[in-house]
């Protein structure tokens, strides 16, 4: 613990910590566009100097660690005559232009222009201007106003794993970009436009859009995969503009992937803004009560077990637990909120967690990963698994595709039976694991959504149980679990938590289509449901309630219209079981309504009116149905116990179950950036021809 | 004025062979096992007795910056010796004098050096310019691995020794040692921030030290003939003797070995055969490449050739690269030269240097036809305080030292120019 003296003050901090750590440690701020964080220290942008004693030049406090003894300097007269040299210098070749950019208002330089900067120029010489880069259809460059802190390098080498940014050039000619002109492909590129402390980097999509000032913010979460990355949405009036990450250590960091930032688009399109009801085939715009006449006159004399109903992904738990108080009382069983068929069931819980916790893999020496690309399943956790294995000591292997995960593994081949030479030893990953002190690894919807996922279920928690994955299991350590499920869906964990699954004797997804298509079902209410083939429902009377018109939407006979995840004060619970609470930036759209009131209202109109008039009386439900619902934020280690069945692996290929990471969700297929991500990124590059130039 | 039988570099001018048998003759490679196996505390502590100081600019002491070396050798973490011979400085043309006609000494010197720090390897960093001074150098390479000089078992010494040349791609930064480090790591040619320093983490991250081609090829001739007569060389802390570069206004341009302190008039007048014009026709002298201050001639009548005696002259020794410069020297049409040069080098990574560079070369262009006001001179003059110092790497300050020298010495020059200036655009108005 070196004992150092800041102003003045003698201070004791942590060993390892910088100088400017230090100062932050006891409240006093110092200046910075190069350092971050989560980055390497670069030392280069020079506003962070500090004098002192002994030293005739001022120091860099970002990169000089702190020592025993010294005596720093932040506040005299000689440190801000430093820091106000590096801001002219700064400023020379940066463009007057604040007024036209997007940086404007929330702007690291024109904050430290303020405190360090002069009243007036002294440097009359031309200014640089610098050739703007295409970085894609996701960031927009004004490479002019860049100031070379390299953040946004060393983000794409370190973080993203896409070392596709550099330097070139030398002096004042130096230019950040990809040298030969590329879209940067890396699924965390909208991060750069936060870490770029000027304009240099901004969001395309949101060019010219508003000011900071003029927006609402909203702490909230995401709903685009299962890991329930925290968020701020930015509105202005009742339009959702941007969507920025919000710091947590557990969950995101400070990430977020594209698809969570820039799918808002699809927010305001396709919109189901107002109730339909299906008249000779065409969709006529009705009144709430004459949709819910619709559905009363329909349900009629209807048996319970002719009904059914199907969650979707991006369905909060409130919807869910109404809605299947609502089944419970039309006397159904045929509910399921596993729209893929993943064969997981809500006992026992630990059966479809992430156990090992997203901040947990940094504790991990190995990881085996079975039928998944978390880089597009979840960018985030691998995200976390790359920065795992950059610090050393992390051996991966995949069973599956061979991808690019941006850190290197081992290719085992994509054949599922190699798990079962693994549990029996045979193969040599079977000694990597168990030799590993922590190892665990990561089952996939890939796996699971297949006709032998239950087998692959049991065969992963077998060799979870014989490599020490699991405590107290052979010699697996105190307090680790090392057995997970990545999810790909926002919804799906609240639906295994609140049982939303077949009742006894009640029919599961496949059950529900089967019947649907053999006309054993009259009615299907699918709550967000879009992600299953429609057209075998068949005859059935089908229910559609959602905000974004798609799948589902096209084949309704009734459409309610639900809130978007921006729009509803809701419940999530991630691939982790972290119960996490969302809040509305801006109301539904036209007469769409917050989902569990509809389901509420509903039931009123059936005659089966659910005992719960307040979004507080929701949650005490939810919290009646399971208590988990009680602790939000935090994650409860759930105990482990026997799951799936043991039986034949079929020798199909494993693959992820996700085909595009841009369009995975109705909310996406409607947004216009994510189509033009998938143009530039996912779509394979056609050969011209003669005609098309 | 020093004599003959103590000049280190005897073959300077490649008037005998620089390979094997020539150097053989001049007396490298005698007995090297010898001293090689007097072990690295002895060859550190005589290095240290001779007061040897870094010949590449700075002026470190040799002894100490080995000692910074980690006593013990970690397995996975070997020493690296690395040589400097990216030599990039306007006016100084001494290392490839070694190159071409001393290799062996260098190699040699190579050798002790490595067994002084633990290191089994050293790495030659060469400007890609020097393309036939690194055909020669390789060439003597290979006649030391033949002649079992150095490898498996250099000098049946049982100390395993390889020298790799590594070739440079011309930039001038890449003479700064840990951009050094990072080229031939082959990365972009950018200074590292300190600390951790090279003998900690440098090459491959391992422990490291970086010499100057000069100060590793006089290491054997000090280990043969002792620290001791190597430090009653030259003046109290400025020992030894060192190879001089006299250039420009000059009768007979001239690469001279002699004894540090030696005054700058005798150098010129002695070595270089006086001022083009005679002494009373010098202006100004800058007396160690480019990048230290310029003299002018009342400061030259006196000054010693040293580091600490130029020091207290407000310049420095940098390489003794002298370059002369008599009265019909354009001398701001000089320095502005000079801050093209260091604009067009700088690395970009650092603000100061990167921003200010260009703003001090284009002010300076300015002032050649005194396009500026007389304040401007003031707001230059604060343009180069606010590099100097504030960068990662020492190219800041000598990007600036070569201005501030000029106004402290030449203002009433600047200020004539822009005086006539106004007045010429005075009279052309009326």
């Amino acid at each position: 613990m070196p004992k150092l003296t800041i102003d003045g003050v003698e201070v004791e901090v942590p060993a390892g910590l910088t100088i400017l750590q230090a100062c932050e440690a006891v409240g006093i701020e110092i200046p910075r566009f190069c350092f971050h964080e989560r980055l390497s220290i670069a030392g280069n942008c020079r506003m962070c100097l500090v004098r002192m004693r002994g030293s005739p030049k001022p120091i860099a406090s970002c990169a000089m660690p702190a020592a025993d003894g010294m005596e720093i300097e932040t506040a005299t007269e000689a440190v801000h005559n430093d820091r106000r040299g590096v801001m002219e210098f700064l400023l020379i070749n940066h463009p007057l232009d604040c007024p036209i950019c997007d940086q404007g208002g929330e702007c690291d330089l024109q904050d430290q222009a303020i405190f360090y900067g002069f009243d007036r120029g002294r440097y009359t010489e031309g200014k640089r201007a610098v050739e703007d880069k295409n970085l894609g259809p996701l960031v927009k460059t004004v490479m002019t106003r860049c100031i070379h802190c390299t953040r946004c390098i060393r983000f794409a080498t370190e973080i993203a794993g896409v070392p596709q940014l550099g330097a070139t050039g030398r002096g004042e000619h130096m230019e950040v970009g990809t040298y030969v002109e590329q879209a940067l492909a890396s699924e965390m590129s909208g991060n750069l436009i936060d870490l770029c402390p000027v304009g240099a980097l901004t969001s395309k999509p949101y060019a010219f859009v508003a000011r900071p000032w003029e927006l609402t913010k909203t702490e909230s979460i995401d709903v685009m995969d299962a890991v329930g990355s925290n968020i701020r949405i930015d509105a202005r009036g009742n339009e959702v503009l941007r969507i920025l990450p919000r710091l947590n250590e557990s969950v995101n960091e400070e990430w977020i992937s594209d698809k969570t930032r820039f799918a808002l688009d699809g927010l305001r399109r396709q919109r189901l803004d107002r109730p339909y009801v299906r008249e000779n085939g065409k969709l006529r715009p009705v009144s709430w009560n004459e949709a819910f006449a619709a559905i009363a006159r329909r349900l009629d004399g209807v048996a319970g077990e002719r009904i059914a109903a199907i969650a979707g992904d991006l369905v909060d738990c409130e919807a869910m637990i109404l809605l299947k108080d609502l089944m419970a009382s039309l006397g159904s069983a045929n509910l399921d909120c596993r729209q893929d068929g993943a064969r997981l069931s809500p006992l026992p819980r630990v059966s479809y967690l992430f156990n090992t916790t997203i901040a947990g893999i940094e504790a991990a020496d190995a990881c085996l990963l079975i039928g998944t690309n978390p880089r597009w399943e979840a960018p985030i956790i691998n995200a976390r698994l790359r920065k795992r294995w950059r610090r050393g000591g992390f051996a991966v292997a995949l069973i599956g595709e061979t991808v690019d995960l941006t850190y290197r593994y081992e290719t085992l081949g994509d054949d599922p039976r190699l798990l079962s030479a693994i549990l029996g030893g045979e193969h040599p990953w079977a000694g990597v694991l168990a030799a590993a002190k922590r190892p665990m690894l990561i089952l996939g919807q890939g796996a699971l959504i297949r006709p032998d996922g239950e087998a692959l279920l049991a065969v992963a928690r077998a060799i979870a149980e014989a490599t020490g994955m699991v405590a107290g299991i052979a010699d697996g350590e105190e307090g680790w679990n090392g057995f997970n499920v990545l999810h790909t869906a926002a919804a799906r964990v609240g639906g295994l938590d609140l049982g939303f699954v077949p009742g006894p004797g009640g029919r599961d997804t496949a059950a529900i289509l089967d019947g649907a298509g053999a006309g054993d079902l009259d009615v299907v209410y699918l709550l967000g449901a879009d992600e299953f083939d429609t057209s075998r429902l068949g005859s059935a009377f089908v229910i559609y309630q959602g905000h974004t018109g798609d799948a589902g939407a096209r084949r309704a006979d009734v459409i309610l219209p639900g809130a978007a995840y921006t729009e509803k004060a809701a419940t999530y619970v991630n691939t982790e079981g972290r119960v996490q609470q969302s809040l509305a930036a801006t109301a539904p759209p036209g007469e769409a309504r917050e989902d569990w009131r509809i389901v509420r209202a509903l039931s009123a109109a059936l005659g089966r009116t659910l005992p719960v008039d307040t979004a507080a009386a929701v949650r005490q439900r939810l919290i009646a149905a399971n208590p988990l619902f009680a602790d939000a934020g935090v994650v409860m280690s759930a105990p482990w116990a026997a799951f799936g069945r043991m039986a034949p692996i079929a020798d199909t290929p494993l693959r992820s179950s996700i085909g595009n990471f841009y369009v995975t969700n109705p909310i996406c297929r409607a947004s216009p950036t994510m189509a033009e991500c998938v143009a530039a990124f996912t779509t394979p590059p056609q050969k011209k021809t003669g005609t098309d130039g | 004025m020093l004599r003959d039988q103590d000049r280190i570099f005897t073959n300077v001018y490649g008037y005998d062979s620089p390979w094997l048998d020539g150097a053989q003759g001049r007396g490298d490679w005698d007995r090297t096992k010898d001293l090689v196996v007097r072990g690295r505390t002895w060859i550190v502590d005589e290095v240290r007795t001779s007061g040897l100081r870094g010949r590449g600019g700075a002026g470190f002491i040799t002894g100490i910056k080995w000692s910074f070396m980690p006593q013990e050798v970690h397995p996975q973490r070997p020493h690296y010796l690395v040589i400097n011979a990216d030599e990039g400085e306007p006016g100084t043309c001494k290392d490839r004098e070694i190159l071409r006609h001393e290799p062996h000494k260098l190699i040699e010197g190579c050798l002790l050096a490595g067994v002084g720090m633990g290191a089994h390897t050293a790495y030659v960093y060469i400007r890609g310019e020097f393309f036939r001074e690194a055909e020669a150098l390789q060439r003597a390479i290979d006649e030391a691995y033949a002649a079992g000089l150095i490898g498996a078992d250099a000098c049946r010494s049982g100390w395993r020794f390889d020298i790799f040349i590594h070739r440079g791609a011309g930039a001038y930064i890449c003479g700064e040692e840990t951009a050094l480090i990072e080229s031939i790591e082959g990365k972009k040619g950018q200074p590292r921030l300190k600390p951790p320093f090279p003998a900690n983490v440098g090459l491959f991250g391992c422990p490291t030290t970086v010499n100057n081609v000069e100060t590793i090829a006089v290491v054997p001739t000090i280990l043969r003939r002792g620290g001791e007569w190597f430090a009653s060389l030259g003046r109290p802390k400025n020992a030894g003797t060192k190879l001089f570069n006299i250039s420009g206004h000059v009768n007979n341009p001239c690469t001279v070995e002699e004894e540090l302190g030696i005054p700058l008039k005798d150098l010129i007048e002695r070595h270089a055969g006086g001022v083009r014009g005679g002494w009373n026709n010098l202006l100004a002298v800058i007396p160690g490449g480019s990048s230290v201050p310029l003299i002018p001639k009342s400061v030259c009548e006196t000054v010693r050739m040293d580091f600490d005696s130029l020091q207290s002259a407000k310049t420095a020794l940098g390489t003794a690269a002298v370059m002369v410069m008599d009265k019909s020297t354009d001398v701001v049409k000089a320095i502005a030269r000079l801050a093209k040069f260091y604009k067009h080098e700088s690395c970009g990574q650092c603000t100061p240097c990167r921003e200010g560079t260009g703003w001090m070369w284009r002010m300076m262009e300015r002032l050649v036809d005194g396009r500026a006001r007389v304040e401007e001179i003031d707001v230059l003059k604060q343009v180069t305080q606010q590099v100097e110092g504030h960068t990662i790497c020492a190219l800041g300050d000598a990007a600036a030292w070569p201005i501030q020298g000029l106004i402290n010495h030449f203002r009433p020059e600047l200020e004539r120019r822009i005086e006539e200036r106004r007045r010429a655009a005075e009279r052309e108005a009326a």
